[in-house]
């Protein structure tokens, strides 16, 4: 693991995929993609970049512990299918803007809930791997 | 009536969480919560006739489940004892469990039950009552464990738990098999379908299923046990619960579906056998007992069996007693459970043969015994002689056995009075012991309760006119018949059998009395019978359950991975070949294979190769590798056949996985060879047949004609409900995102168990080195 070419490679690659996997996020609702994938591959950058260069310094990179992120995509996730309940729609109704926004696409409901899925896969996926890399020390 | 009925959980939330930081004389004017309940539901009194008055609230409509309320007479009833003695002991807990560290769970428990037990009470609809059922059932776990220091409290409660929990699902069935039967889980709408339902071939199962919920909610032979084990909760608990409202749920239950079911040979003599059982067992067991709450919990079980006896019976007359009943053991028994909390808070003990001479220090407190004891005795002129006068009279109208009846209820009114007299009279009367001289009275919060409630029996003994027009006519309608008149109630029915058996049933009690003293001999004397009581027949058969799935599970799951892979797949194997052996007909068309096209093949040939790389590779990170190109092989199966989705998904899992694996192989011995020859050919053996079989499946799903219709529908709608053109992500964030929101809470408690695990581990290993 201490090849000079990988670190490299991982540390140009980190940006480029975390960009790649909002990317499939967001591309979900039309084309092949969706939150699950997108988290894969988010966290896939994350071990990458650990493998590259030791899970010490990715979990400094991260700053938080990435478990901290299952919750907070649950929360999105909860609150995106409440938030029908308040204009009197069943839960996990689709709510959706009137207009496209630019980039992004259309805004609705199920992408918040998607972004809940995204965050919630990073962070399972991360706490699993991290975990157990610790235990192979 | 919705706000009625469930503010009673917000404020146990309320209690709950604000309720730490909650002054004594806040929980004394928390009292005033249910009072108000109660004086809502007086407002109710006028128009509670008849088939009373409907609240419908939709909640899952979809399968019938809706909060529909319904107030007449015997919701009426039972949500006036419900609230009112609920604002009792509401006002009396914060005296009785003052300075107490967890007074804000008390109080949220305890609104919490009383909500559901108000919710159990009005439902109409069977489903919602199931909820509110099973509600009363947790609640009261909470409250009969609320010291959970100690083990005595957690085990009583526990056993509460199963009992009246089991009888709970048991009572789903019922109702169940009756929604089904009856075309609506409304009782109302049921009453219409009665007859459907009483000459199908299920009658026996649905009154069968609907007993056993009955009876171990109500305490009734042979489930009774729990109740005087329940004993060891506080004592405004069993106040609350144990004599005045969740034990009268079974009781509640049986009146309320008496319209429907009753009325029925089996229905009548199951009732009429078990409750006269209960209550002639019961009573007699009070005899044998020191304790004054164990002595008031076999009498509320005794009580118990009248009831459930007065419903099998039947009759008008029957019906009539009950509701009457109902109330006058209510009243007094509540009253002789307050005043022993007063006895055991200020004196120390519940020891009838210690206590004496108490009126000298606690007069008010004597005298709601007093009260409350000729009440229970049936003395005229409390409301108690009343109650048992109908009860006489009920048994005396049976066409056969009416005098066996008859005499059942004689002797068990015969040792409830000994009961009753020797809680609410006998720690009063005496020489006071030196040891008590010190007792004082305690503040009002703490008297006035008992002294209240005995003070009611007497008054509606005197006056039944208060009782009769509001209640017990509105009651009979609702149980017996809509159309009927009211019945009068009167104190005083002239000379006759009656009477007699009043007057004989009394002397006798009082006779009774003075003959035999409670002592500890005669408690010791049970003790030694106790291996043929239903308690100990019952924990040795969950004993044996115990014992025996514990056995069953040493030999299913011994603790190896490999043993339970090879177990699963035995199981399906055996499933799935016999399936194919009966019914299923092989149909091989060699036609299939000229479709393949060349890259398929190539596809399939590197996964061959692989899967035999893993399965005879020497290293581990070989066959690690080796397994990641089956993956990604499949990966490449699904991009040919028109599945990016899937393939993306699958690729990346793929990744993560020979991640993990690795990770995981560092912790591995390098190479060891684990397994003999012999081992490896039945395991190759399984391998080869479960892949035969499922390669069978997928031979024979391929034959089937594809059924369009549910991906036509997502396609179809996709764009128009969702807004999305990739119908996958479409099902998956919003047609079915229930669904993928389990998914991630299962990941979730997935990551929480390996980090929790493993973390554990780490530690453990730093603590020890």
């Amino acid at each position: 693991m201490k090849s000079l070419i990988l670190r490299t490679a991982a540390n140009y690659l980190l940006p480029l995929l975390l960009l790649f996997s909002v990317f499939i996020l967001l591309r979900g609702h039309y084309l092949p993609g969706g939150g699950f994938v997108g988290g894969l591959v988010a966290s896939i950058a994350f071990v990458l970049h650990a493998f590259a260069n030791g899970t010490e310094s990715t979990q400094k990179f991260l700053a938080y512990h990435p478990g901290n992120m299952i919750p907070v995509g649950l929360g999105i996730a909860i609150i995106a299918g409440l938030f029908p309940m308040l204009f009197g729609e069943p839960f996990m109704t689709g709510l959706w803007l009137k207009d496209p926004l630019p980039v992004i696409g259309m805004v609705g409901t199920a992408l918040f809930f998607d972004i809940g899925v995204f965050l919630v896969v990073i962070g399972v996926t991360l706490t699993i791997i991290f975990t157990i890399a610790e235990t192979t020390k | 009536m919705l706000t009625a009925v469930l503010s009673g959980f917000v404020m146990a939330l309320v209690f709950g969480w604000a309720g730490r930081w909650m002054r004594s004389t806040a929980w004394t004017l928390t009292g005033l919560f249910p009072t108000a309940l109660f004086i809502y539901f007086l407002t109710f009194l006028p128009v509670a006739g008849g088939d009373g008055v409907l609240f419908s609230n939709s909640w899952v409509p979809s399968i019938g489940v809706n909060l529909d309320f319904r107030m007449d007479g015997l919701a009426l009833l039972f949500s006036l004892m419900i609230s009112g003695i609920g604002a009792l002991v509401f006002f009396y807990s914060s005296n009785y469990l003052k300075g107490h560290a967890h007074l804000h769970r008390f109080y949220g428990y305890l609104s919490m039950f009383m909500a559901s037990m108000l919710g159990l009470v009005l439902s109409d609809n069977l489903l919602s009552m199931f909820v509110f059922w099973e509600l009363t059932s947790i609640s009261s776990f909470f409250l009969i464990g609320f010291n959970n220091n100690d083990p005595a409290s957690r085990k009583s409660s526990m056993i509460a738990l199963a009992i009246t929990g089991g009888g709970g699902l048991m009572l789903m069935v019922g109702i169940l098999l009756m929604g089904y039967l009856g075309g609506s889980f409304s009782i109302v709408e049921l009453l219409h379908q009665t007859d459907v339902l009483r000459s199908g071939a299920l009658y026996g199962w649905i009154i069968f299923f609907v007993f056993v919920g009955a009876f171990s909610k109500s305490a009734q032979f042979p489930l009774h046990f729990w109740l005087p084990a329940a004993m060891k909760a506080p004592t405004p608990v069993s106040t609350y619960l144990h004599s005045a409202t969740m034990v009268k749920a079974g009781v509640y239950l049986l009146a309320r579906l008496t319209p429907v079911l009753g009325d029925e040979v089996y229905w009548n003599v199951t009732l009429v056998s078990v409750g006269a059982l209960t209550m002639v067992y019961a009573a007699i067991h009070a005899l044998f007992r020191t304790d004054m709450k164990s002595i008031l919990a076999y009498s509320t079980i005794s009580a118990l069996g009248i009831m459930v006896f007065l419903i099998g019976i039947g009759s008008r007359e029957s019906l009539l007693a009950l509701s009457v009943f109902i109330l006058v053991h209510a009243l007094y028994k509540a009253a002789l459970f307050l005043l022993t909390g007063i006895v055991d808070h200020e004196t120390g003990t519940r020891d009838v043969t210690q206590l004496a001479g108490l009126r000298r220090v606690l007069l008010p407190v004597a005298l709601a015994g007093l009260l409350a004891a000729l009440s229970n005795a049936g003395f005229p002129p409390t409301f108690g002689f009343l109650g048992k006068d109908l009860i006489y009279e009920a048994t005396l109208n049976v066409r056969d056995w009416d005098w066996l009846l008859t005499a059942l209820a004689v002797v068990t009114n015969i040792c409830l009075l000994w009961a009753g007299w020797v809680v609410g009279v006998k720690p009063f009367v005496g020489k006071l012991p030196e040891s008590f001289e010190n007792v004082h009275l305690p503040s009002p919060l703490l008297w006035v309760p008992p002294l209240l409630l005995a003070v009611l029996g007497l008054l509606f003994g005197l006056f039944p006119v208060l009782i009769s027009e509001a209640f017990v006519g509105k009651i009979h309608q609702s149980v017996y018949a809509a159309s009927l008149g009211i019945p009068g109630l009167k104190l005083w029915h002239g000379f006759n059998m009656v009477l007699l058996l009043s007057a004989v049933t009394v002397v006798s009690g009082f006779v009774f009395y003075v003959l035999v003293k409670p002592s500890k001999r005669w408690e010791s004397m049970l003790k030694r019978l106790k291996y043929f009581a239903p308690e100990q027949i019952i924990t040795f058969l969950w004993q044996s359950f115990e014992r025996f799935s514990s056995k069953y599970t040493n030999i299913l799951q011994y603790g190896l991975l490999r043993f339970y892979l090879m177990i699963i797949l035995l199981f399906l194997i055996t499933m799935l070949g016999y399936k194919f052996f009966t019914g299923v007909e092989l149909r091989f068309d060699p036609r299939l294979f000229t479709g393949i096209t060349i890259y398929e093949g190539v596809i399939v040939a590197l996964m061959f190769i692989s899967i035999f790389l893993v399965v005879f590779s020497r290293s581990r990170l070989h066959a690690v590798v080796a397994m990641g190109v089956v993956g990604y092989s499949l990966c490449l199966l699904f991009m040919d056949f028109g599945a990016p989705d899937l393939a993306m998904t699958q690729f990346t899992i793929d990744t993560l996985t020979v991640v993990l694996f690795v990770l995981v192989l560092y912790n591995l011995p390098k190479y060891l060879n684990y397994s003999n020859p012999p081992a490896r050919f039945r395991d190759s053996l399984i391998g080869a047949t479960f892949g035969l079989i499922i390669t069978l499946l997928a031979l024979e799903v391929i034959q089937e004609p594809l059924n369009r219709e549910t991906s036509k529908f997502y396609a179809d709608n996709a764009y128009l409900l969702a807004k999305g053109k990739n119908v996958v992500n479409v099902i998956l964030v919003d047609f079915r995102g229930i669904d993928t929101l389990g998914e991630i809470i299962v990941l979730t408690v997935a990551a929480l168990g390996v980090f929790s695990l493993i973390r554990l581990q780490i530690v453990t290993k730093k603590n020890k080195s």
